[in-house]
């Protein structure tokens, strides 16, 4: 692969704009002017790399990794996917974090002010690294929708915030998973930042019955698109 | 063509900091968590400092969000072993400061060949922000490689070229670059698309 190749420009009508007024963080926080459109150099097509060594032997498991009298309450679930290019090819190496609220909605942060009850056997932070196959996978429980200010009060559908860094600073990007066939998901205004319906229904992860764990785990599937390159550049060896 | 589409961004929200920076979130994990040091006694280079803070539309500080940098190494390489090249902080949930302990950067290649000025790129995650903003942090003691750097050129309004360029300050015997980030306002921060 031509490591200089430049990968296709991000769609930035897909990507939710800065400034969405249904959400009121925005309002303030959106810059004004366009945004300065540069050439991938080489710094933009390299990223860090991380080592599976990194990694401790529970921190994909959210049932087990903050737990110190029991498990965690709540839903159990399998939460796993394939990361994949434009290209439709395997990331490997690539770095996931994720981060989620409790089984009450309820996040273990100094600064979350709802007043469900925290779980003491559960952090909500976990993160793995994809494999040579680009898939990951995560133990967990299902999160509970929570309230939150904008404006009135809104609620969140479940969700479970993803932090990738792949293998180039172009391929960055945090998004947040939401669970198939929840009537929140068409009433948040976070959501509805985005615009495509098509664009929404790729964060929306689908029951896969054919990875429950019996007796165990219920499933869902959640696969990642990050940035590919211009396959051009394949065919052409460069520009 | 592409096959498939890139995976909508969503905000990364208040609570951003269980996922990324967990003991600052008050989880208790034993794992070090020195992100925003990239540099150690072994690193080729002058050791600086890099700090700032990020206002909002009303000036207000943006408390609750995460910067992350990625940067060359002295010899203007990515990637190398003495040098930590991507590192990450929060902004103080009281003061709204965020710092770095790295090197000066040296000097890259722009796609064309041309060479680019020192410089070190930023990523900026908060509520409210609904996909990461990109920028580049340049140095006020590289004036003459300022003037000739790509990528400032492509800004078209020489006044926001004073965005990206920190202010130099000494304190004691340390180097600190000062970089601000003024989300919008008349003096807006340039922010990058690649």
């Amino acid at each position: 692969m031509n490591e200089l190749a430049e990968f296709i420009r991000r769609d930035r009508a897909w990507h939710p704009p800065a400034d969405t007024p249904g959400y009121k963080s925005t309002t303030l926080r959106a810059p004004r002017r366009a945004l300065v459109s540069l050439p991938q150099s080489i710094g933009e097509l390299s990223g860090p790399v991380f080592g599976h060594d990194a990694l401790g032997p529970l921190d994909n498991d959210l049932i087990r990794n903050y737990a110190t009298d029991g498990e965690a309450i709540g839903e159990r679930i399998l939460v796993h996917g394939k990361v994949l290019d434009e290209n439709a090819r395997p990331v490997s190496g690539a770095l996931i974090e994720i981060w989620q609220a409790n089984a009450g909605g309820k996040y273990r942060h100094v600064n979350d002010q709802y007043r469900a009850a925290l779980d003491p056997n559960f952090g909500g932070c976990g993160r793995t690294i994809t494999d040579a196959d680009g898939n990951y996978a995560f133990r967990t429980i299902r999160p509970g929708p929570y309230p939150f200010p904008n404006g009135d009060c809104a609620w969140r559908p479940a969700h479970i915030h993803f932090s990738i860094v792949g293998a180039t600073f172009v391929q960055r990007l945090v998004t947040q998973m939401y669970f198939e066939g929840d009537p929140l998901i068409p009433l948040c205004p976070i959501v509805n930042t985005i615009r495509d319906s098509k664009a929404i229904a790729g964060l929306v992860a689908r029951l896969d019955m054919d990875a429950m764990q019996p007796f165990d785990l219920l499933a869902y599937r959640f696969d990642i698109v990050l940035r590919g390159r211009d396959a051009t550049y394949f065919e052409s060896g460069g520009h | 063509m592409a096959k498939l589409k890139e995976t909508p961004s969503q905000t990364a929200g208040p609570f951003l900091h269980i996922g990324t920076l967990p003991t600052v979130a008050g989880l208790r994990v034993s794992q070090p968590e020195r992100q925003n040091v990239l540099a150690g006694s072994r690193t080729l280079g002058g050791p600086i400092r890099i700090e700032g803070q990020i206002f909002d539309g009303a000036g207000a500080l943006v408390k609750d969000a995460m910067v992350e940098i990625w940067q060359a190494n002295a010899n203007g390489q990515y990637g190398s072993n003495e040098l930590r090249s991507w590192g990450r902080a929060a902004t103080d949930f009281e003061t709204g400061l965020f710092w770095f302990e790295t090197i000066k950067p040296g000097s890259v290649s722009f796609r064309d060949g041309r060479p680019q000025a020192p410089h070190v790129s930023f990523s900026i995650f908060a509520r409210g922000i609904n996909i990461h903003l990109q920028t580049r942090m340049y140095f006020p003691d590289e004036a003459a490689a300022n003037a000739v750097d790509p990528a400032l050129k492509a800004v078209a309004d020489p006044r926001l070229i004073e965005t990206l360029i920190a202010r130099k300050e000494t304190r004691g015997a340390d180097t600190v670059y000062r970089f601000d980030i003024r989300l919008q306002g008349e003096r807006e921060t340039v922010f990058f698309d690649f």
